[in-house]
């Protein structure tokens, strides 16, 4: 994790005295092999996999529960399952440097009580946006300068933010319950709360989003200097990627997904509690890695963080149809993510 | 005119001299083999000449102007590329997206301003092509041997059209087979009219591709020949330290 900060030379004394890879017995056992695509290359994306399995749930809750396969509760589900899928969108892109971002639910928490201030204080939506948007921008610039520049480990540095964020939010909200949202409460609560077409506002904004960061990743520089950094961070220095710039942007990426998170969702619960967000961290990483994100680094997909955010999503509800106690819920997520990470390792055990 | 001229180099980390007054002169379109052994300073001239630190004391001329490189971008800007040991790859990233590593092309107008895949797999197989290598800019670089992964460093150095091409140690960690495909990757290289610093361990590289030969030894440079001056022999003398110098 600590690779991606070191400097050039560093880096590359290391790699000079610890034996690198042994290209030699690669030669040996290497067949030649192309970057797959079409219908092979869909074939070995986790994604796809989870999407079978998301399909297999399905299929059997219409079976297990009347209720499942209705409107009101494929409304619920898309509805619930966005708000992570945004955060996770953030999280995809921090994963994808090898990095960890434990803050975001915390910062789920702060967003929501500085926005509801500010709301509540007779601003209007946009301020709050604006307000809930730069605290998670600065929360963001903060993990990152850390993590980038002074070369602490993400897992401690966003660890700190997890605990500093919740305790500023206590704070500054006095812990108390914010529920008047000032002159645009209405829109407000529209907005967050509210549906287009039969679709729930947050799906929309899941569905930009995730259009966005697929060309992001496909076509945009940023993207792919993101994606070298995750392979490499070395490698990238030297061929003059600012990477220490390119990490700090990556956490503020992820820090403003949350960000519009916190804005819909506290407009569609309509209360902001400085509690709101805790524990989000593992379902939004849980999500993540369902996804296809991969702890090690170098490997990001757009359509990974919906997707794994609806098999998170797709379990609680399945549980609560199926009449199970809501306490297992937390047992299925982490277990899936366990088999996530499984399955990740079989399919790249095969593949060598 | 010299292409490149280091003058009395010397760089000490801390208490140890890695190099000690080191001169070196390189014309254009010539390949000087730098051998020593273990620890003799190689990486570390390699690296002064790439950017990635200054010397401690001495001057590096480009042409005949005195240059500061304090980072790889600086020396890059003059001409020189340099192929690491580690070679630097990403493995996540086809061929073609290494090669245009940090400096990729990109087509359309800010904020539809995109990567042009097609360009840059187009130039890279023209690349290839010319070094003769068999990568395909379309493979993941994870998947290939070593030798076509030393051609894909090679080829990213020939983008810029540098003047000089450092490799170091380009043929330590790769098969006996793949050795050849590398060593007329070097020619290659030559033929396109770049000048090539090579250092390298093992003696029938450097006089199968070198027009001249270098020995440092514990950081001093003790000879520097034209390959038909020399035999394998003196230069291993002169490397062990059995002959003090020539
Ligand atoms: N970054 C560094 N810090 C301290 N010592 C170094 C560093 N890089 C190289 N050295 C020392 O300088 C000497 C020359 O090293 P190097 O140039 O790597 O030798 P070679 O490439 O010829 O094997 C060695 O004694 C090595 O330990
Ligand atoms: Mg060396």
């Amino acid at each position: 994790m600590t690779d991606n900060t070191q400097t050039p030379q560093d880096a590359h004394d290391k790699t000079v005295q610890t034996p690198s890879i042994d290209h030699a017995a690669i030669d040996e056992s290497i067949t030649l092999r192309q970057e797959v695509s079409g219908i092979g290359a869909i074939l070995r994306t986790q994604p796809f996999w989870v999407f079978v399995a998301i399909f297999a749930i399905g299929v059997v809750m219409t079976f297990v529960s009347d209720a499942f396969l209705t409107e009101r509760n494929m409304f619920n589900i898309t509805r619930n399952m966005a708000f992570f899928g945004i955060m996770a969108l953030g999280m995809s892109a921090v994963i994808c440097t090898a990095g960890i971002d434990l803050s975001v639910g915390s910062l789920m928490g702060l967003c929501a009580i500085n926005l509801a201030l500010v709301l509540q204080a007779g601003w209007g939506v946009e301020v709050g946006f604006l307000a809930c948007m730069f605290t998670a921008a600065v929360v963001g610039f903060i993990n990152g300068v850390l993590i980038a520049y002074v070369r602490l480990a993400p897992f401690v540095v966003t660890l700190g933010m997890l605990a500093m964020s919740r305790s500023i939010a206590m704070v500054i909200s006095n812990n108390k319950m914010v529920y008047e949202f000032g002159p645009d409460q209405d829109l407000f609560e529209q907005i967050g709360g509210g549906s287009l077409l039969g679709v729930p506002n947050v799906v929309w904004v899941l569905t930009a989003m995730t259009l966005f960061f697929l060309w992001v990743w496909r076509y945009s520089q940023w993207g792919r200097w993101v994606i070298a950094i995750g392979g490499n961070a070395h490698a990238a220095k030297l061929s003059g990627i600012p990477v220490e710039r390119v990490i700090v942007s990556v956490y503020m990426v992820c820090s403003m997904c949350t960000g519009v998170a916190a804005f819909m969702f506290i407009g569609y619960t309509g209360s902001a509690t400085n509690g709101m967000g805790a524990t989000y961290e593992l379902n939004v990483i849980a999500a993540s890695v369902i996804g296809g994100a991969n702890l090690m680094g170098g490997v990001v997909y757009a359509l990974g963080a919906p997707i794994g955010a609806a098999l998170v999503e797709l379990i609680r509800n399945s549980l609560l149809l199926a009449g199970i106690p809501a306490l297992w819920q937390q047992f299925f997520v982490g277990l899936f993510l366990i088999l996530a990470v499984l399955l990740e390792q079989l399919r790249n055990r095969g593949g060598k | 005119m010299s292409l490149m001229e280091l003058r009395q180099v010397t760089k000490s980390f801390g208490a140890i001299h890695a190099l000690n007054g080191v001169d070196l002169k390189l014309e254009p379109g010539e390949a000087v083999g730098l051998m020593g052994d273990n620890g003799a300073g190689k990486s570390t001239l390699m690296k002064i000449i790439a950017g990635n630190f200054p010397p401690t004391t001495g001057e590096i001329r480009i042409e005949n102007k005195r240059v500061h490189f304090t980072k790889p971008i600086d020396a890059r800007e003059n001409g020189i590329e340099i192929v690491y040991q580690d070679l630097a790859l990403c493995d996540n990233l086809t061929a073609g997206a290494n090669v245009f590593l940090g400096r990729e092309l990109k087509r359309g107008i800010w904020p539809f301003r995109k990567l042009d895949h097609q360009a840059m797999n187009t130039r890279a197989g023209e690349l290839f092509g010319e070094l003769k290598s068999e990568t395909r800019p379309r493979d993941l670089v994870k998947q290939m041997s070593g030798g076509q992964r030393q051609a894909v460093a090679i080829a990213r150095t020939r983008l810029s059209e540098p003047k000089l091409v450092l490799m170091d140690e380009p043929t330590a960690a790769i098969s006996v087979r793949q050795v050849a495909e590398v060593l007329n990757l070097i020619k290659r290289l030559k033929d396109q009219g770049h000048a090539v610093i090579l250092v390298s361990h093992r003696m029938p590289d450097v006089f199968e591709v070198c027009d001249r030969v270098a020995v440092l030894r514990r950081g001093t440079k003790v000879a520097d020949k034209k390959i038909n001056d020399t035999s394998p022999e003196e230069v291993t003398g002169l490397i062990i330290g059995a002959i003090q110098a020539a």
